[in-house]
């Protein structure tokens, strides 16, 4: 009997082992799969700067250390990091469900139109109500814009990508119109808006630096959305829906009502992300308020596999990169697109060391 | 007189629109392939970008344009082996590819670019109008039909060609069933991955034509994002013909139109609407044709799937 026993706690212990040995060596894949997308993406740029005459190990060197000089470098990397890391953990959200917003560019202009209109045409408001009212009208319409796609999806099954995208250049063109005409301040030589009035500006996070409170934000916010997608029974419908929209309305949940709200979580990220670049960096609004922060949004989620988390730190990451890229271009010229063939790289490897992941698990 | 001028500007805006529907007829006929196997490729955009970048600077080392559209058809299709290797071979999701390749296609040829040619701000020669004895003199519809260059006019060459392969021949039967059975091409003895690539790369050889012509047969400049959104509207373009290669001539013809109104109307001091809403018409038109036309029964039903064989 005793024998029995050790031999049953033996066999136990073995597979408790086991499956201990086994989760570990998935996370440690897990985290591995990015870290080696991002270096075989480096690889990459590396490779494609010496094949035209620049300095391979540049990529290292400037891209991804060079901008660490001081506080007020470190400060400029994470006013990049806000929007990337607010429109990343959105699309995660959508991506878990399925939905394929690439209109984060679009939702990201709305946003900062919204945040221009209410920043510039009220007055005399506290900074502690007008400023939070900024934001909030940013998500709103950024939420709005996305959910035009959203409807369309669940009402006439236009598929969203091919309508977010049309609406990217809606949105660019609408701003051009209105800092061309209605919104334009007439007194400067070049087409902006007004300048915001001082009480809708986002608070400083450091007086000396242009860092804002917007970094906060978008971290608290990218863990709220991870708890929502992994605690919440809404989060857990997105998810249902995202896998398999049959079972999941076999299973009693509305499809529709759980794609727009995936949308509309999506679009109020990037509208909010177009408020603080309006409201906390230029303080007016013009035709090219964002470098493409919207696409960039896509590789930070998807690098991050799809979980808002870890899009703070692949958030993090693109934005040292970015602001490698432009020390990179003063110093030795070279062309600052360099980081889209990295974050396409990037996008690439990631799905391939997904595939590799999945045959290792298959053989173990 | 009046009825004359309006006739004039009649003839003048077909003529455009079919110039300006050039890039998305080839590259909405090569999505027809793609879709019609399955693949549903909207790194599109990034593949006419690298195929009006090749071409650009082919024709530019050389001065010989059918060199630039061999080199343009050549990158779409160099582009299309990779997006053909994640999704056929590794069985990657289309649709984020498609959008890794759209940066990669966007940094890639900008980067190029602004290495080598932005400050030289040389154009090229381009295709010229062929004059054709006859018709090109006819009053209306020699400047609507008959002064285009040689790339316009193969347009409709292209268009048939592409329904015959597709309808007439084993090879377009057997591409259409990779879309719709693919179990029963691999039980006949056939090669699923073998067909998928192929229409991937006729697709993506069609949008590095298009993208070429952007830069050989239109302006005569390479301007980063110069295909601004066509790789995208294609797509629209190929629902809303239902995936038929004569249909998306006839509908890329129709958006054509919007882009020629867009440029012409732009031109008119008295038009009183701004500009910009001209701009978006294109881009408003796509989303209202994706509702209006909404064509689901017609879509290949393994369109965005890649194939598990058992």
């Amino acid at each position: 009997m005793a024998e029995i026993n050790q031999g049953v706690r033996e066999t136990v212990n073995s597979q408790a082992a086991q499956a201990f040995y086994r989760t570990l060596s998935q996370a440690a894949i897990s985290a591995l799969a990015p870290i080696a997308a991002v270096l075989v993406a480096l690889a990459f740029g590396a490779l494609l700067l010496w094949l035209n005459g620049f300095n391979g190990s540049d990529v290292v060197t400037v891209m991804v250390f060079g901008s660490f000089q001081d506080m007020r470098s470190v400060g400029e990397i994470l006013l990049k990091a806000t929007p990337l890391i607010l429109i990343g953990a959105g699309l995660c959200v959508a991506f878990r469900c399925s939905i394929w917003n690439i209109g984060a560019e679009g939702q990201l202009y709305v946003g900062a139109i919204a945040a221009t209109l209410v920043g510039t045409s009220i007055d005399g408001l506290s900074v502690w109500v007008h400023a939070p009212l900024v934001m909030l009208a940013g998500a709103l319409a950024g939420a709005a814009w996305a959910g035009i796609a959203g409807y369309l999806k669940v009402r006439f099954q236009a598929s969203e990508i091919v309508t977010t995208i049309m609406l990217n250049y809606i949105a660019l063109i609408l701003t051009s119109y209105l800092v061309t005409g209605p919104m334009r301040d007439a007194s400067a030589a070049y087409p902006q808006s007004a300048r915001l009035v001082r009480e809708a500006w986002t608070p400083r996070l450091v007086s000396d630096l242009r860092l804002h409170i917007g970094i906060l934000v978008a971290v608290v916010l990218a863990v709220a959305l991870y708890i929502f997608l992994r605690r919440s029974s809404r989060g857990f419908a997105l998810r249902v829906v995202g896998l398999n929209p049959h079972a999941a309305r076999y299973a009693g949940m509305n499809v529709a009502r759980n794609v727009m709200i995936a949308m509309c979580i999506s679009g109020a990220m990037a509208g909010l992300a177009g408020a603080f670049e309006v409201a906390g960096v230029t303080r007016r609004l013009y035709q090219n308020i964002s470098p493409g922060y919207g696409f960039e949004g896509i590789a930070v989620a998807l690098l991050a596999g799809n979980n808002p988390l870890a899009a703070i730190l692949s958030g993090g990451l693109f934005a040292t990169l970015r602001s490698g890229s432009e020390v990179l271009q003063i110093t030795s010229q070279v062309p600052q697109v360099l980081v889209l063939v990295i974050q396409g790289i990037v996008i690439l490897s990631v799905v391939a060391f997904a595939k590799l992941r999945d045959i290792l698990r298959t053989v173990a | 007189m009046d009825d004359m001028i309006s006739l004039t500007f009649l003839a003048t805006l077909v003529g455009a629109a079919w110039r300006l529907a050039t890039p998305l007829i080839f590259a909405s006929i090569g999505e027809v392939f793609s879709e019609r196997a399955g693949v549903l490729n909207i790194g599109l955009e990034g593949t006419m970008l690298v195929g009006a970048f090749c071409g650009f600077a082919a024709a530019a080392a050389t001065g010989n344009i059918p060199l630039g559209l061999l080199a343009g058809i050549a990158g779409g299709m160099l582009f299309g082996l990779v997006f053909a290797f994640f999704t056929i071979s590794i069985k990657a999701d289309q649709i984020v590819v498609g959008a890794a390749l759209n940066l990669l296609g966007m940094g890639l040829t900008a980067f190029l670019f602004r290495t080598y040619y932005v400050s030289t701000g040389k154009g090229i020669e381009i295709a010229q109008p062929v004059h054709i004895p006859w018709l090109s003199d006819l009053p209306f519809l020699g400047e609507a039909f008959f002064r285009q260059n040689l790339i316009v006019y193969s347009t409709v060459l292209v268009a048939i060609l592409a329904a015959l392969v597709l309808y007439r021949t084993s090879f377009g039967l057997t591409l259409r069933s990779v879309g719709e059975h693919p179990k029963a091409v691999d039980v006949s003895g056939r090669s699923v991955v073998g067909y998928r690539y192929a229409a991937v790369l006729v697709g993506t050889g069609l949008a590095g034509l298009g993208g070429a012509f952007l830069t050989l047969g239109h302006s005569n400049q390479f301007v980063e994002g110069i295909t601004s959104g066509r790789g995208f509207i294609a797509l629209a373009v190929v629902v809303f013909a239902r995936w038929s290669p004569i249909g998306a001539f006839f509908v890329s013809l129709l958006f054509g139109l919007f882009y020629a109104l867009q440029l012409m109307l732009q031109a008119q001091a008295s038009i009183v609407v701004p500009y910009q809403v001209l701009q978006a018409l294109p881009y408003i038109m796509t989303i209202v044709t994706l509702v209006a036309f909404r064509g689901k029964g017609a879509a290949p039903s393994k369109l965005g799937q890649p194939y598990e064989m058992r």
